[in-house]
Order: C-alpha cells, then sequence, then structure tokens
C-alpha cells in the first residue's frame, strides 16, 4: 500500500476511504441520501452557515472547551505531561452537541419538520433532544431496551426536552438495534424528516459530516496547545465507539507525523472473550448500517453482540475513517477493559475532582498505562469527552453499591 | 440466446393472460426441514417465482415479522450455504420454478463474492435480490451476478424518479421489483390508482416485468395488483400465517406447512382469477 501525501484528503466523491464507507443502502434512501450530500455541500461553501454555527456553538454550547493541564494526574503517573481537552464541559455534557448542532442546522436550511436519533448511552439522543427543542421541532430518539434500563437518567433527561423515547426491544437493545429501527423510521418518513446520526459512521455523506463538525475539537486543541506549550503534543488518545469524538480530535493532527495517534476501544471482559466491542482488535471487514467497515460478526456474517460497560461503546462496528487508519497505520488502536475503565473513572473521580463518563474512562485507562513509560518532557492529550454523572448508577452496581 | 427460467416463466405467463404470483419466505425459518417442505410445496399451491430470503442478523429494510422470521431461522443454525443446501434440495424435483435468494449484502461478501455466485448458481438460483446494494455498488457483486448468467432484480421505490430510475433499471434484469410504499416490509398497502400510475410509469422505461410488492395481504390485493402489474408479491402475510403455527418454542406445530401452503393457494386463486 502506498502512503498518501495527506492522509486528510478522505473521502472520495463516492465516500470510500480505501476500501471502507461506500452507501449501501436501500433505494428508498438512496435519494434523500444524495440529497443530504447536496445540501450538506452547499452549506460549507455558505458563509452563513459557519456563522450560525460558530454563533450556537459559542454562546450556547460553551466553546472553546478549556484544554486543561491535569497536573496531579500528571505527578501521580510520574511520566508524560497529560492535558485533557474539556468537551465533556460542553452544554449536555459530552461532544455530541458538536455534531447535533451542525446536523439540525443543516436541516433546518433543507425545510425538514421533523428529527430522528439512535442513541447509546442516551448523549447523542439528550443532545438531540436539546437543540430540537431549541429550534422547536419534534424529535423521535431510539434507544435499545438494554440502554434504555442502564442510563435511566439521560432517558428522563430526554423526556423533559419533550423528545419522544422509542424503545428497541429487537437484538439486544443496543446502540445497533435502535439504528435498524431509526433507519426503518427514515424509509417510512423520507419527505419531512432528518436523521441526525450520532457517530461518524453510516452512509455517506454521514461519517464526513460527523467528522466536519467534531473536527472543532482538533483544531481548538491545536490552537490551545501551541499557546500552553509552543508546540504540538508527542501522543493524542481519544476513546473509539462510532469514533466520532475521537475523529474530531485525530482529523486535524493526521499530518502531523510526530504526533502519534491511538484509539481506544472497548475491550468489555476482554477481547478475547466474546463480551466485548472491539470492532477493529476482533473484528473483520463487512457491511452494515450503509458502509463498509470493521465488524464484529461471525463465520457466516451475522452481526454479533457488542459488550461493554460503557452503553456509548457498545456498538459491532466503527467509522469507515477509523477502518482505513487502522488499516493504513497511521492510527495505532488499543483497547481498555470494563473493570480497567472502572478504575480509570474512580481515579480520576479522585485525583483531579472530575467525574469522567464511562466512554472517556476507556481512553484515561489507556493513558494510565502508557504515561509512566513516557519521559518527563513528553506531552500526551485525551478528550475528555463525557462527564460521568450519567454514569454514577452503572458504576454503583458495577462496585456493588447501593445508592 | 436462450431464455433463462426466469424470463420463460414471465413469458408463459404473458401467454396465459394472467399476473403472476410472487412469494416470499425466509430459508430455514422456522427450521430447516420445514421450511424445506414448504418451498417444495409451493409451486403446486401456485407460487409463480419463489423469492426466498437469506437469513440475515440486521434486515434494516423488514418490518417485525420478517425480522423475527430471519431471526428463528438463524437461532436453529440456517447459515447461508444451508440455504443453498435448501435450493439445491429444491432442484431435485423441480426445473421450472424460478428461486430468487433476498437479502443483504454482508453475508455475501463474507462468503466471498466469486465462490457464492459459482456455488449459488450450481445449486439451482435464478436471481438475487440484495437489498443493500444500490447501483452505486454495481461492481461489488450485481456485474458478477449479470456475468455469470444470473439475474439481479432492483427494487424501485416511490422515491426513485426523475434520472434516478433509469440508473436503477439500468443493469436490472429478470424482472423489476417495485416496492409499493416508503417504508418497511409489511406494514400498510399502497392504494390501487398509486399502484396502477406507478406501473405505467415503469413500463415507459422499460421492457422487463414488473412485480409489485409490500403490504400485500389479501388475496383480493394480490389479484387486484395482478390485474395491472406482471406479478404480486406476497411476504409478510405468509410468515405471517406461519408464525401462527408456531408454539410457545417457536417450533413447527404439526400441520404448519399445509397451514401455510393453504394460504399460498388462496392467495394463487385470487391472482389467477383477476384476469378472466
Amino acid at each position: 500500500m502506498t502512503t498518501p501525501n495527506s492522509y486528510m484528503n478522505g473521502p472520495d466523491e463516492r465516500g470510500h476511504f480505501g476500501i471502507f464507507g461506500g452507501r449501501y443502502v436501500a433505494e428508498t434512501l438512496m435519494p434523500l441520501i444524495l440529497e443530504v450530500e447536496k445540501a450538506y455541500n452547499a452549506a460549507k461553501a455558505d458563509p452563513s452557515f459557519q456563522k450560525d454555527y460558530d454563533y450556537y456553538a459559542k454562546h450556547y454550547v460553551g466553546r472553546p472547551s478549556p484544554l486543561y493541564f491535569a497536573e496531579r494526574l500528571t505527578r501521580e503517573l510520574g511520566g508524560a505531561k497529560i492535558y485533557f481537552k474539556r468537551d465533556e464541559l460542553n452544554h449536555t455534557g459530552s461532544h455530541k452537541a458538536n455534531n447535533v448542532l451542525g446536523q439540525i442546522l443543516l436541516a433546518r436550511r433543507m425545510g425538514k419538520k421533523r428529527i430522528i436519533a439512535e442513541t447509546g448511552a442516551g448523549q447523542h439522543g439528550v443532545a438531540t433532544a436539546t437543540f430540537c427543542a431549541l429550534f422547536n421541532l419534534p424529535c423521535v430518539v431510539y434507544m435499545g431496551a438494554t440502554d434504555i434500563a442502564r442510563q435511566a437518567p439521560n432517558v428522563f433527561r430526554m423526556k423533559l426536552l419533550g423528545a419522544e423515547v422509542i424503545s428497541v426491544e429487537s437484538g439486544t437493545g443496543t446502540l445497533k438495534d435502535a439504528m435498524n429501527d431509526a433507519l426503518r423510521d427514515w424509509v417510512t418518513n423520507v419527505e419531512e424528516t432528518f436523521y441526525i446520526i450520532g457517530t461518524a459512521a453510516g452512509p455517506h455523506p454521514y461519517p464526513v459530516m460527523v467528522r466536519d463538525f467534531q473536527s472543532i475539537i482538533g483544531r481548538e486543541a491545536k490552537e490551545q496547545m501551541y499557546e500552553a506549550e509552543g508546540r504540538l503534543p508527542d501522543q493524542l488518545v481519544a476513546c473509539i465507539g462510532g469514533g466520532s469524538n475521537a475523529i474530531g480530535l485525530f482529523h486535524p493532527f493526521l499530518d502531523d507525523k510526530d504526533v502519534a495517534i491511538t484509539g481506544v476501544e472497548a475491550a468489555g471482559f476482554g477481547v478475547k472473550t466474546d463480551k466485548h466491542a472491539a470492532s477493529l482488535t476482533g473484528g473483520k471487514p463487512g457491511v452494515l448500517h450503509g458502509n463498509r467497515t470493521f465488524l464484529l460478526q461471525d463465520d457466516d456474517g451475522q452481526i454479533q453482540d457488542a459488550h461493554s460497560i460503557s452503553a456509548g461503546l457498545d456498538y459491532p462496528g466503527i467509522g469507515p475513517e477509523h477502518s482505513w487508519l487502522h488499516d493504513i497505520g497511521r492510527v495505532n488502536y488499543a483497547s481498555a477493559s470494563d473493570s480497567e475503565a472502572l478504575e480509570a473513572f474512580q481515579m480520576l473521580s479522585k485525583v483531579e475532582g472530575i467525574i469522567p463518563a464511562l466512554e472517556p474512562a476507556h481512553a484515561l485507562a489507556h493513558v494510565t498505562k502508557i504515561a509512566p513509560e513516557m519521559d518527563k518532557d513528553k506531552i500526551i492529550l485525551m478528550n475528555l469527552c463525557g462527564r460521568g454523572d450519567k454514569d454514577i448508577f452503572t458504576v454503583a452496581e458495577a462496585l456493588g453499591v447501593e445508592i | 440466446m436462450s431464455q433463462t427460467r426466469l424470463e420463460k416463466r414471465f413469458a408463459d405467463l404473458k401467454e396465459e393472460g394472467r399476473g403472476g404470483l410472487v412469494t416470499f419466505v425466509t430459508a430455514g425459518d422456522p427450521d430447516f426441514e420445514t421450511s424445506l417442505e414448504i418451498v417444495k410445496g409451493l409451486p403446486e399451491a401456485g407460487a409463480d417465482v419463489i423469492e426466498l430470503g437469506m437469513p440475515f442478523s440486521d434486515p434494516m429494510a423488514d418490518g417485525p415479522a420478517i425480522q423475527a422470521s430471519s431471526l428463528r431461522a438463524l437461532r436453529n443454525g440456517m447459515t447461508l450455504s444451508k440455504t443453498l443446501d435448501l435450493v439445491r434440495a429444491f432442484r431435485q424435483d423441480n426445473q421450472d420454478t424460478p428461486i430468487i435468494l433476498m437479502g443483504y449484502y454482508n453475508p455475501i461478501y463474507i462468503y466471498g463474492v466469486d465462490k457464492f455466485l459459482v456455488d449459488a448458481k450450481e445449486a439451482g438460483v435464478d436471481g438475487f435480490i440484495i437489498v443493500d446494494l444500490p447501483p452505486e455498488h454495481d461492481e461489488e457483486f450485481c456485474i458478477p451476478t449479470l456475468e455469470q448468467g444470473l439475474h439481479f432484480i432492483r427494487l424501485t421505490t416511490p422515491t426513485t424518479v426523475g434520472d434516478r430510475l433509469p440508473k436503477v433499471l439500468n443493469n436490472t434484469s429478470g424482472f423489476v421489483y417495485y416496492v409499493s410504499i416508503l417504508g418497511i416490509t409489511g406494514t400498510a398497502a399502497a392504494s390501487d390508482s398509486a399502484i396502477h400510475d406507478a406501473v405505467a410509469r415503469l413500463k415507459a422505461e422499460t421492457d422487463l416485468p414488473v412485480a409489485v410488492g409490500f403490504g400485500i395481504r389479501t388475496p383480493e390485493q394480490a389479484a387486484n395488483v395482478a390485474t395491472v402489474a406482471d406479478a404480486a408479491v406476497v411476504g409478510s402475510a405468509i410468515i405471517d400465517t406461519l408464525k401462527e403455527n408456531l408454539d410457545d418454542d417457536n417450533q413447527a406445530k404439526p400441520g404448519l406447512s399445509q397451514a401455510v401452503l393453504e394460504y399460498v393457494r388462496t392467495l394463487a386463486d385470487g391472482v389467477r382469477g383477476s384476469r378472466t
């Protein structure tokens, strides 16, 4: 395989990153997806669209999010300097707002009257419900029954915000099943509905669109890093389910060849078991939800159930750009288990006074492994992409505590 | 060039002056033996073309009936290669009724496209409907299928308008499957007049036979569709009949296949009576 001149040029006009990506959808959806693509390209070229985005990003979401030097944690681990990009401080408590804001502005531009979304942990659902309230659009969120049970606070939040939450009983009742049902809704209500996909996956143009909206994370971080240290970090770390917070941080750094990049998948009970969500480590390429990407699947091509203590990482696939970056070796993909994430979750709460979401706790678990091995003049930048309030019940249960 | 089994079937229907009945069942639902019994009985019950679902864990375009049917088959050990076994077993006694495999791309991709096409042809498959392969991905499977001399049947929908229609019809062979509603299988039915207009629109663009499906549940509906289209496709309603004959553990009760075939017979009677 030849090394490209730039890692930032993808996808091609058909939505491919190498062999990954594409638009594997039913014919009913094709005209819509082409329409979304056309509208997105027009919006990108329109300064007023960017102006609207910047306005709400600043005044409503609270961007730019801080870049924070975690001094105590750095001392505790005794190696590289650790910085956090604090996207957990966004309105709604995670990076999801960056993407939903962009897509809902696009939906308004297209004159769509109804918004649907899928959600795993509920973070994307909450972000979508929030912006639907702001822009007065009816909102339907599909959420797996299993996830509804373990993310009760977010379910209630969505309802407070005026969204209808539909429980998805099929399959394992997690994110993939929620996405199936959202797609079913979309083929049924094509004319007036806009589907806000929460991660950098799905049919083209979703992976590129979500990446573009999330790249605000990496662009800000780059600037803030120069301000703080006068140079780029040596190592980026972010957790990966579908991979939207990770691609958002990574993308602006892809051509900075001295910056090492690591995505951390959820290893659940361990990648050698059948209970994990590490599609790159334990899966192989296949076609699902409109794109070719690495998937957890059996020898017959049936999709397998993912497992992670973190509902947001509990997905048997991954965004196609990550599959490509893995394939060409630009990004290194590691994994952290449920118990490692739990430990990191507690550690950060005590050492820095920050309760992280279980998703970035996976990234943090990896940081705790590598930081002590690195010199003190090295810099790690980790995306702290969500706050942990929503997870306290799950964590309490895992620790055997009754609250 | 000699006619394929599918072309001959539609030519015969034309000669008889009637619309055809295309029946959908999922391969291996609820188990391999019962499913084979049903498929073997379909031609005699009046099915003109057999559409056989290849079970998939995540059938995004299908409604609850067909989803559940796919999962029942998978739970009882169905695989893509066993689906081909089922076709092979059917072909031992039947050389006339075309079999179209319908499903999603991933199991085929994992099986290996070239190997799959060779094995499917050898087993006696006549063509494919692959829901998640639009014309944008023709090089993956559609073109290799046509090169093997098998049919690739495309779905057209109410959203297939303007310059999209010729694009969808290009490389379509055997027949065109018109999805009469926006949505998933097994839900609402389209009105007769909407179907009539859509078929006319398609006929203006192609010489291929047009089959209409999604939402057809009764012999009357099937009969109405068969008067304006070349064939009516019935799926979810057949699966519902099958489901009524399962026990609490989703295993076949005695008489399941007879009940399913009896229902197919009523559909076939409707279709056959429609143009007399």
